[in-house]
């Protein structure tokens, strides 16, 4: 069979040149109108990525003084700041991420440890998942539920349970990622030395994978600093200056909404400052973030 | 690095096929590891049928066989890496010091105390060179910082690889060569100081230096450990065994000192397999 085929009888018609070209310049035609499509969806997209971060920069670096950073808010016409929504923004990512870090990494650590390809583990998975995308307006309603009204009202710790939530699954999914690729044979190593199950996790496992989680925390932070929707049913904000985490706290991005969203120019221009704030911040740990993985290489 | 070229060819007084040239040393010391009846099952798959055979102490065992024949399997039954993974089992007996390792009551740290494993790839931890022996001494072992200095420089000398980094202990494994890092991962098993140590491909991941510097380990360390080794290549299971079995499908095909192995074999598959015809 191979015979024929290599004695020259090549099946179909003869090749026909000028089909040949015609086909050359339709395939060309396509190539570039595929590509015309690429470069132009890219620019619309860098088009509004450009204007949003030059409006930004343009009205924050033009509300922004050191008044911001001293002066605690103050009704309008008079000269406030932004201090109490940066402090409760700072206090309340930092003690959410520091409740909502360790219970993330032990759930990571149990999915990709204890229950790889169990029905449980996958269920968790599964759950996780869900919480990682759900709106979170959601999460704020639920904690407005089982902590603002039972609790006689809003608080910071009811801002710093929400963000906790959010942190989580955050958290969960890159411990779990970065365990997972981790190689077994690793693992077996350890085993292999006579080392109990829990050593071969905290000593190497969780130091191999370091890098990674960290960099999933560093992401989450970025995330819930910017987080309004839960803090509005939670932490509610607070006009005057307070670090008791048993009353209502302030926060940047609440600020923002009642702050932009008023008729008060001076109050629209703090507005402004504090998205730059938030901007600034998220970039600053997102850069981080990229630093800390590539330290691992 | 001469004196094993020398001993090789003082030993080595026997062409077998294919050019191999196998040890002389015909005869065997007493058994360490007795294997009896030994069958080992991934879920319903059967990948070890009665498995009979001696591993004689202070000497060098090769396993070898084509892909798929066991003899890997076999190497993770004698430290009960197997259970690591739910569905694998083992039944039959393979005794070492009146014990059963595949008892499901064996205490499988101490068992991996006295049994250590060298892997296929280097799998150094990551920590520094110093904290990856010692790691493993901690698990067993309460020392001094001096007893704990001299047993790490012990092992890694007995690696053959102390000079290359007795002056940078502190510094990570990670940073090693391959080469370095598989000697740094023998040290290791060293340092628990195990009575047998299994290698697993030990070589195949290495640069052709790296692994004549292990072969050559190998021959030094069996003077005080007991070694099993699963090799694909012919020659290294010649330069370096004293026994060697040959697997096939799950089973034992036929185990003989190695000179006799490389020069008569009795079963027509392992003449096959060792004269390259298959595998």
């Amino acid at each position: 069979m191979s015979l024929s085929l290599t004695a020259g009888a090549i099946p179909g018609p003869r090749k026909d040149p000028e089909v040949a070209l015609a086909l050359g310049r339709r395939r060309k035609r396509a190539d570039r109108i595929v590509r015309i499509l690429c470069v132009g969806a890219t620019l619309v997209g860098l088009a509004f990525l450009a204007s949003i971060l030059l409006t930004l920069t343009y009205r924050g670096f033009e509300a922004m003084s050191l008044r911001v950073f001293t002066h605690v808010t103050a009704p309008p016409g008079s000269e406030g700041g932004l201090l109490n929504p940066i402090v409760g923004s700072l206090i309340q990512a930092a003690l959410g991420t520091a409740i909502g870090t360790p219970i993330g990494m032990l759930v990571g650590t149990y999915l990709a440890e204890y229950a790889r390809g169990s029905k449980f583990g996958n269920a968790v998975r599964f759950v996780s998942d869900i919480l990682l995308s759900a709106p979170s307006i959601l999460i704020g309603l639920f904690v407005y539920q089982i902590l603002v009204l039972p609790f006689g009202g809003f608080s910071g710790w009811a801002g710093i349970a929400a963000l906790a939530i959010i942190v989580i699954p955050v958290v969960v999914r890159t411990t779990e990622d970065m365990l997972t690729l981790i190689p077994n044979t690793l693992r077996e190593a350890v085993i292999g030395l006579g080392s109990p199950k829990w050593k071969m996790i905290v000593f190497v496992c969780w130091k191999s994978a370091m890098s990674g989680i960290i960099t999933g925390i560093l992401l989450a932070v970025a995330r819930v600093a910017g987080e309004t929707a839960p803090l509005l049913f939670t932490s509610l904000g607070n006009n005057a200056w307070s670090v008791d985490l048993t009353k209502p706290m302030s926060s940047l991005p609440v600020t923002i909404y009642s702050f932009a969203g008023s008729p008060f120019e001076d109050w629209i221009a703090l507005a402004w400052a504090g998205a730059l704030l938030i901007t600034l911040g998220v970039l600053s740990l997102n850069i981080l973030a990229r630093t800390v993985l590539r330290g691992r290489k | 690095m001469s004196t094993t070229a020398e001993t090789g060819a003082a030993e080595a007084n026997t062409q077998g096929f294919g050019g191999v040239q196998a040890r002389s040393e015909a005869v065997l010391n007493p058994p360490r590891i007795a294997i009896r009846n030994l069958e080992f099952f991934y879920g319903d798959n059967r990948a070890l049928k009665g498995i009979d055979f001696d591993i004689p102490d202070r000497q060098v065992t090769g396993m070898i066989g084509p892909s798929g024949c066991g003899k890997s399997t076999l190497l993770r039954v004698l430290n009960r890496m197997y259970s690591l993974y739910p569905g694998q089992r083992a039944t039959g007996e393979a005794m070492i010091d009146g014990m059963n390792i595949v008892a499901p009551d064996a205490d499988l740290n101490a068992l991996r105390a006295k049994i250590g494993m060298v892997f296929q790839k280097p799998t150094p931890f990551p920590m520094t060179i110093f904290e990856n022996i010692a790691f493993g001494v901690r698990l067993h072992e309460k020392l001094s910082k001096a007893q704990m200095d001299e047993r790490v420089e012990w092992a890694l000398t007995r690696a053959a690889i102390w000079d290359e980094v007795k002056d940078r202990l502190d510094a990570s494994a990670l940073g090693l060569s391959g080469g370095q890092q598989q000697r740094l991962c023998i040290a290791r098993t060293i340092a628990v100081r195990p009575e047998v140590i299994l290698f697993d491909e030990p070589t195949s991941a290495l640069d052709p230096i790296s692994t004549l510097k292990i072969e050559e380990l190998i021959d030094e360390l069996k003077r005080d450990f007991t070694i099993v080794i699963v090799t694909h290549n012919m020659q290294q299971a010649a330069r370096c065994a004293d026994q060697v079995a040959f697997f096939y499908l799950g089973e034992l095909i036929e185990v003989a000192p190695a000179a006799q192995m490389f020069t008569a074999p009795k079963h027509p598959k392992t003449q096959e397999y060792i004269t390259g015809r298959f595998g």
